[in-house]
């Protein structure tokens, strides 16, 4: 059973934005929504794995930096080509201010 | 064909230097932009391209008319040759823009126009998107970039032939014909993804139709007007997406991690602007691909202090690129250098060393 991790401070991101988080050698890009949710992907896109932190986000869409690749970054689910697989979620919740993430 | 030092291919040997080079699928120079500013200009509207794309549509619809209704006169002629730039050439920034899926914020918007515009340049919608993709991830990467327009030497035959379309056309014809068959060409697999292949057939057998429905109309009416209308606008309208297409990065350096070294921002009048969707802004569109055409000059101001002095027009951009072009006939090592700012960082100069250019040489 994986642990869940430190990540951020929930003021350290943006709404409707991102921010890139590295832990134990892997990279992940942590999301707030609009309504204040927040959300935890793999950081780099499966097209070309370039990182999304830099990437554009609209609704619950995150728009990859390069090639304008999408995927809902609640489900990971790939929208739009050049992007074709699905981009891994993992779960997140919100304590005492603080974003943390479970890694598997 | 001459063998030439370069190998364009990309399944050849230039291919598998540059992925050894480390010069494939690598990270390039990005300007500092703070990330709110950034998070601005890359907000998608559906105004400004609404507006654009119903002027498009809207003026080829009246020239069309106008040209329906003075055909065979001679007084159809200018209005056929301004109906054929909207058809033939406009439809190139249209294709890019809606490609990116920055023109409009709305997904199906984009996709409309994408596939209006991908059929009037006859570029297959499934095919370009990845090639394009590949454009952006290893521009003017030898053997990596299946868009390269003025390669070493550079095909200057290919290139004026192309101001009306005819190399393009000829080609895309024949791929198309090969797609409605099934068939997809070896460099095709190499960037097309196997999930998407069937799509390009699809898109090809369709536009079979249309092209075979218009020639039936011709035949029908005992006129070539149908045609002049639809398909061979892309040959007579051709030349100002050539023109202007060919200065993004004609006889700039290869093989850099650099957009400022290998692509080319050119200031435009308003009508080729209009025409061209702002991809003048051509070194900004690369190192920012996510900004709409309609935030490209905001961009360019932003950024300007660290990019090399844009050009000053199309003709004073030619008067650099189209000696650089002659030059690369004899000495295709050669290229023109663009000048950084004094105070703009150098980005992986170890590219730099093998294409120095010999500024020295006899043109």
């Amino acid at each position: 059973m994986s642990d869940w991790v430190d990540a951020c401070a929930i003021d350290d991101i943006e709404e409707e934005d991102l921010i890139r988080f590295d832990h134990g050698g892997r990279t992940f890009a942590i999301y707030r929504s609009a309504d204040d949710a927040f959300f935890c992907t793999d950081g780099l896109c499966t097209h070309e794995q370039v990182h999304l932190a830099d990437g554009l986000v609209m609704d619950h869409i995150i728009e990859c930096p390069k090639h304008n690749g999408q995927f809902d970054y609640r489900t990971g689910k790939a929208l739009r080509a050049p992007v074709c697989e699905d981009l891994a979620t993992h779960p997140v919740k919100v304590e005492n201010g603080r974003v943390l993430v479970r890694i598997g | 064909m001459k063998p030439t030092k370069r190998d364009y291919s990309l399944l050849g040997r230039d291919a598998a230097a540059a992925v050894e080079r480390g010069l494939a699928s690598a990270a390039w120079y990005h300007t500092d932009v703070p990330r709110k500013t950034m998070k601005e200009l890359m907000q998608r509207r559906d105004g400004p391209a609404m507006r654009d794309t119903a002027i498009w549509l809207g003026a080829m619809a009246v020239l069309a008319a106008g040209v329906i209704w003075l055909w065979p006169s001679a007084w159809a002629i200018p209005p056929l040759l301004a109906y054929g730039v909207l058809y033939g050439s406009a439809s190139d920034s249209r294709w890019h823009e809606c490609g990116h899926g920055t023109a409009f914020k709305t997904r199906w918007m984009n996709d409309v126009v994408y596939h209006i515009a991908s059929f009037m340049i006859m570029r297959n919608p499934v095919e370009w998107r990845w090639s394009h993709a590949r454009h952006h991830t290893d521009t003017i990467i030898v053997g990596r970039d299946p868009e390269i327009v003025a390669m070493r030497p550079p095909d200057l035959a290919r290139i004026l032939l192309n101001l009306f379309g005819i190399v393009d056309a000829w080609v895309a014809m024949k791929a198309m014909v090969l797609n409605v068959l099934g068939i997809l060409t070896e460099e095709e697999k190499s960037f097309i993804p196997e999930s998407e292949q069937p799509k390009v057939i699809r898109v090809a057998r369709v536009w079979l139709a249309i092209y075979a429905a218009t020639v039936a109309l011709a035949l029908l009416l005992g006129s070539i007007l149908p045609l002049m209308l639809v398909g061979l606008p892309r040959l007579y309208g051709a030349w100002h997406h050539v023109m202007t297409g060919v200065l993004q990065h004609a006889g700039l350096a290869e093989n850099v991690l650099d957009h400022r070294l290998n692509s080319r921002t050119v200031y435009m009048n308003p009508i080729s602007r209009f025409i061209y969707w702002n991809m003048n802004y051509h070194v900004e569109h690369h190192m920012f691909p996510m900004v709409p055409y309609h935030a490209l000059p905001q961009l360019h101001e932003l950024i300007r202090h660290d990019l090399p002095a844009a050009d000053t027009g199309i003709w004073q951009a030619y008067r650099a690129a189209w000696p650089a072009l002659k030059r690369q006939l004899r000495h295709e090592d050669w290229f023109i250098k663009r000048e950084l700012p004094a105070t703009a960082k150098p980005y992986r100069p170890e590219f730099y060393g093998d294409v120095e250019p010999v500024m020295g040489a006899a043109a």
